[in-house]
């Protein structure tokens, strides 16, 4: 009994071990800050990141301005849920070059304009304030070509 | 003795999640070094290599794309499909693609007397660009000057060996051979070295005719003695690589000096106003007595007129695109058709989805088709109008003018029939010159019946 106990012991201290390792390795505490250049860890996005560094938005508004939601636990919950299929994909190599937005994803960047610019569009034409509305015209605000 | 079954799962579970967490750890590992080291230098590479195999040791990616050339697969207008044939003597090739003549008869008709109305097929992958040019039917009906290994071969390396060192001289010397002759002289399709130069792999034009087409071109617009190799941007050169190619041209002159006709410019109509007034022709038309001209695919003309050339996209952007190799970006040396490849060709810069694109493309080439169609059935009726003028004792003069018209229309409709996008590198301007095609056949046809 005691054998087994100390057996599992060791094969779940292993997990944390080489689990912690991978994290810090894997610079898994950048993943809790407000650094873009967090987001471009990953090789796959160093273009997005680049192109958002050209972009009007550079000293504005960073990656999670844009891409979370408002609210401390809606961010970290739509962290937590892009970390986890990011870390799928990338891992398994099961995804297009050049990576397409998920719906929800885009509903988040789309709704995100109104964080800042809710003030002034209220008093433009109904296009400029129905929520998810801006990136029909404004697509490539954050990401310019 | 519930605990000790509890353990048990627990640690199963414990090790599985070890192996996960190293599959990952390793797979981030691989990543970083991916990223730090993007290249090995396994060969010195030298300006007297031209075997892509030696060249593939240093770049494997790329040549492992480069060699997918040999895939054949159709796409709604072009592309080309894997046909069998029975290897002979003369023609060993056991697979060819499908014969355009066949699927569109008017063809021969156009072509009535030259060597393309007897063989004319889809064209393949680079891979074949040698061993379909030797094997063609064309050869047995005419001769073929050497000319034709500048595009239809690796000539880079030959070229100098022919001309001790002096690029254009080995040019003119493989122009005055015989294709057979030529032949012998060339040994690879095109490879690395005709595009890249070995130290540095920068990009670099070797054809000797795109280098003097292009200086013709610029002194036309102002510019005196332009050299692509010293004055065009990287960007530029992305797409003067493959213009070496994949252009317009006609054989100059006894001595067959491969030449482009852009001293008017590159739309249409003015490099047939180029043929105009030098008087050239291709062939004289079996059914007809008309000087007739053929055109050869131009690709870098029409793109040239196009919003995608405007917008400073090249066609390494669409038809070599970046793909992903672990961390590092390679360009696809598997040079085909971009519908076959939407998201890394399109989706750079066009947000929409996969199918929404290329309907949008077979708009434009189902509509440029259409036209096209309409524009071959009224220069098949011109060449009849003016087959049977020619013996009804229709004046001289008006059979004369209708053959300078069919001359026009046909050129300006072969520019858009041989131009390999149907229209979709330049939509607009496709249509514009079909149009100019369809007025010409209507000013022959008009000749033959005015009193």
């Amino acid at each position: 009994m005691t054998r087994w106990l100390i057996a599992a012991g060791v094969f779940a201290g292993l997990v944390m071990g080489i689990g912690s390792y991978t994290f810090i390795y894997a610079r898994g505490s950048s993943y809790m800050t407000n650094d873009p250049a967090a987001c471009a860890n990953c090789h796959v996005m160093t273009d997005y990141y680049v192109k958002w560094q050209r972009s009007s938005h550079r000293s504005v508004a960073v990656c999670n301005d844009c891409h979370t939601p408002k609210g401390v636990i809606p961010k970290y919950i739509t962290k937590a849920s892009n970390g986890f299929w990011h870390s799928l994909y990338f891992t398994t190599g099961n995804f297009p070059d050049n990576i397409q937005i998920t719906s929800g994803n885009r509903t988040v960047a789309a709704d995100a304009c109104l964080k800042c610019h809710e003030s002034l569009t209220r008093s433009m034409s109904p296009g400029h304030t129905t929520p998810g509305s801006c990136l029909k015209c404004h697509g490539k605000i954050g990401h310019p070509q | 003795m519930k605990s000790p079954k509890l353990i048990f799962v627990t640690a199963v579970v414990a090790a599985v999640a070890a192996a996960g967490v190293t599959a990952l750890l390793v797979n981030i590992f691989e990543r970083k070094q991916e990223a730090r080291e993007t290249f090995f230098r396994v060969v010195e590479l030298t300006d007297e290599i031209d075997d892509a195999a030696v060249w593939g040791k240093n770049f494997p990616f790329q040549y492992d794309s480069y060699l997918r050339t040999v895939d054949q697969v159709r796409t709604r207008f072009g592309g080309s499909e894997a046909i069998q044939r029975t290897p002979t003597g003369a023609d060993p090739r056991s697979i060819v693609a499908q014969s355009r003549l066949e699927e569109d008869p008017r063809l021969k008709t156009m072509w009535n007397g030259y060597a393309f109305a007897v063989d004319f097929r889809e064209e393949r992958g680079h891979a074949y660009m040698l061993d379909d040019q030797t094997f063609t039917e064309r050869q047995k009906v005419v001769t073929q000057p050497g000319t034709c290994m500048h595009c239809h071969a690796s000539v880079y390396l030959p070229y100098k060996r022919l001309g001790n060192g002096n690029l254009t001289a080995g040019f003119e010397a493989m122009n005055k051979m015989s294709y057979t002759e030529a032949r012998t002289k060339v040994e690879h399709p095109v490879t690395c070295i005709d595009c890249h130069d070995p130290t540095n792999m920068k990009l670099r034009v070797t054809r000797p005719g795109f280098l003097e087409g292009m200086k013709a071109y610029k002194a036309s617009q102002g510019v005196e003695n332009y050299d692509v190799n010293a004055s065009a941007t990287h960007q530029e050169m992305r797409s003067f690589v493959c213009g070496q190619c994949h252009v317009e041209y006609y054989f100059k002159g006894a001595e067959k000096r491969l030449t482009y006709p852009w001293t008017k410019g590159l739309k249409a109509d003015e490099i047939l106003s180029y043929y105009e007034e030098n008087g050239f022709k291709d062939w004289t038309h079996a059914e007809t007595g008309t000087p007739a001209l053929k055109a050869q695919h131009p690709e870098f003309e029409m793109w040239n007129q196009g919003i995608h050339a405007k917008s400073g996209v090249t066609c390494a952007d669409c038809h070599m695109p970046y793909v992903r190799q672990g961390a590092m970006k390679v360009s696809d040396h598997h040079v085909r058709s971009p519908l076959l490849n939407i998201n890394n060709a399109c989706q750079v810069c066009h947000n929409w989805p996969e199918q929404e694109l290329l309907d949008r493309v077979h708009t434009i080439q189902d509509r440029t088709y259409s036209m096209r169609n309409v524009a071959m059935d009224a220069l098949v009726q011109l060449i009849g109008d003016l087959k049977l003028a020619r013996s009804n004792g229709t004046s001289v003069s008006a059979v004369t003018a209708a053959q300078a018209s069919q001359r026009r229309a046909q050129f300006l409709l072969d520019f858009i029939e041989a131009e390999n996008s149907m229209g979709f590198h330049a939509p607009q301007e496709a249509m514009r010159v079909l149009g100019l095609s369809i007025e010409h056949t209507r000013q022959g046809q008009r000749a033959l019946t005015q009193k």
